[in-house]
């Protein structure tokens, strides 16, 4: 019988092999070392981009963050830069992810039951979220259109004397309204791998999860990965922790 | 580029609170004259221009008229537009046109600057760059409506005509009017420009047979002041693209003053939205949770014991 790692282990490329991640016993591997170091290498270029961005796009209240960048101009000298960071490490956990990531019919329902998730109606989730739910997927493809709009809009804006004052202006609105976007995106994301649903993080620092965050949280990467039953795990386990009460 | 202290600040980019000293001294709203029916395209203005500014000599281009170059540049803030044009009896014009920075009352460069004190407009009206605070974004080139700033890629800053602001804080006329020699310049209050450039206007429309000739000074951007007094005020895009409804973008206006707050404010409603969430509605925890001793809330009315 293949144990939960030699599973994930055929399914992994020579990338994907890279670095060490211990699964300890009781865990999951979720994310190879090559998937983490991308995740935290845009993660600090969104950081700075965003920073810098904010003493460009309200001075008036954000003037404190451009010293830490060396002054406004030099701010501005590096914000197209810290984008252009963001959208390459980005752009290759796109090619990384894009299987993953593919939008299903059940991600069209769980999405149409976002409601129910928010209210934590449901112990656990249905048995059709695999790897990534719909909301997850959909901020991944948010990103992704938002990364087409920075670097289109960005580059008008970097070179204004080859597109002309109109076209600016309009890229001036669109790469704003992108910002804005991720910038209200950003709380949920690390709203939920930290305080919403406590266990989530140490998939991007350690790369596994514990059994238990798998069955409850993606019940169907659960089935996959163990070929178990994520539901009668989870009442065995109750059983076992709580004796039936 | 004037001191600070020597010209009252009326209006500053991207400068959050009150103008410190402004409206504090009565100070009147100057202007530029510029008589395009005398102007004979001397260049006397161009070269005391810069001058007056001691700015390096860069390489012209010939472009087959007798312009000096194609448009202004980060060093060369005084252009004459030559323009051939037609009279109405369709006889040979030259409209001749001295081209530089309009000093618009509402300019679109201070509104779309991000940067703190890098465009002021002075009590008087003058509109200047401070370079010290700019960031070299370049918005003010998309702001501006003539196409004015004009970017140094060297020293990554924007310059433009500051109406001699140096020369006008000493009491001083601008350069390009002390230069003058037909007299198709002049410099004093608004409102003396404007009642001048009008009797003007009419003489040319009474006495000259030019019957549409008029004063150029767009209120679409609260009027300007640089104002012109052209033979025919219902073309001004003949004397080389002078529009006739300068407009500064909807995203320096609109968008900037409103929509931006807004949105910062709504995407905030992120950070707020988790707090409340994880507040009321708590975490989602790994299954199993440990089961629940007892639930803790208001009693239902009338069953208070």
């Amino acid at each position: 019988m293949a144990t939960p790692v030699n599973r994930y282990e055929h399914q992994m490329n020579a990338i994907d092999r890279l670095g060490r991640t211990k699964v300890y016993v009781g865990e999951l591997m979720r994310h190879p070392v090559y998937t983490r170091f991308l995740h935290w290498m845009y993660g600090i270029f969104f950081f700075l981009a965003l920073l810098s961005g904010f003493g460009i796009y309200a001075p008036g209240i954000f003037r404190f963050f451009t010293p830490f960048f060396g002054g406004g101009a030099m701010t501005r000298l590096l914000h197209p830069w810290f984008g252009l960071g963001f959208v390459f490490f980005f752009g290759l956990q796109v090619i990384n992810w894009f299987n993953i990531m593919r939008w299903t019919p059940e991600d069209t329902a769980w999405m149409k039951r976002l409601r129910t998730y928010v209210r934590h109606q449901d112990e656990m989730e249905p048995p059709t979220v695999g790897f990534y739910n719909g909301g997850q997927k959909a901020m991944f493809w948010e990103i992704v259109c938002g990364c087409v709009a920075y670097v289109i809009t960005g580059f008008i804006m970097w070179f204004p004397e080859i597109f002309g004052r109109v076209l600016v202006s309009i890229a001036y609105v669109i790469h704003d309204i992108s910002a804005l976007i991720m910038l209200f995106g950003i709380f949920f994301h690390i709203y939920l791998s930290t305080f919403g649903e406590p266990g989530t993080i140490q998939a991007m620092t350690r790369g596994t999860v514990s059994k238990a965050w798998a069955w409850t949280h993606h019940p169907a990467w659960y089935k996959e990965m163990t070929g178990r039953d994520p539901y009668a795990d989870m009442e065995a386990e109750r059983e076992r922790l709580y004796g039936g009460k | 580029m004037a001191d600070r202290k020597t010209l009252q600040i009326k209006q500053m980019s991207a400068h959050p609170g009150p103008i410190a000293g402004a409206g504090m001294q009565r100070v009147s709203e100057l202007c530029k004259l510029i008589d395009t029916t005398t102007c004979i395209g001397c260049k006397a203005c161009e070269v005391a221009c810069v001058e007056w500014n001691d700015m390096p000599f860069q390489n012209t281009t010939f472009d087959n008229t007798y312009q000096t170059m194609p448009d202004t540049n980060w060093n060369y803030w005084n252009l004459i537009k030559f323009n051939e044009s037609e009279h109405s009896d369709g006889s040979f014009a030259w409209l001749v046109r001295k081209h530089q920075c309009m000093h618009c009352e509402d300019p679109g460069c201070l509104r779309a600057c991000p940067a703190d004190g890098a465009i002021v407009q002075y009590a008087n009206g003058i509109v200047d760059f401070q370079q010290e605070n700019c960031i070299g974004c370049q918005f003010c080139v998309s702001g501006c409506p003539f196409n004015i700033p004009k970017f140094n890629p060297s020293t990554k800053k924007v310059y433009k005509c500051t109406l001699c602001s140096d020369r006008v804080s000493a009491g001083l006329e601008p350069a390009c009017i002390k230069s003058c020699p037909t007299g198709c310049l002049h410099f004093g209050t608004k409102d003396d420009m404007k009642y001048m450039a009008e009797q003007r206007a009419k003489q040319l429309r009474d006495v000259s047979g030019f019957k549409e000739a008029g004063v150029y000074d767009p209120q679409s951007i609260d009027g300007t002041h640089v104002i012109y007094v052209l033979h025919d005020i219902t073309k001004p895009e003949k004397y080389g693209n002078l529009p006739a409804n300068p407009r500064i973008p909807l995203a320096f206006t609109v968008w900037k003053n409103w929509f931006k707050p807004i949105g910062l404010i709504g995407a905030m409603m992120g950070f707020v939205g988790v707090v409340i969430h994880y507040v009321f509605a708590g975490p989602l925890r790994s299954q199993p949770e440990p089961p629940v001793e007892s639930i803790v809330s208001r009693p239902a009315p009338g069953k208070e014991s």
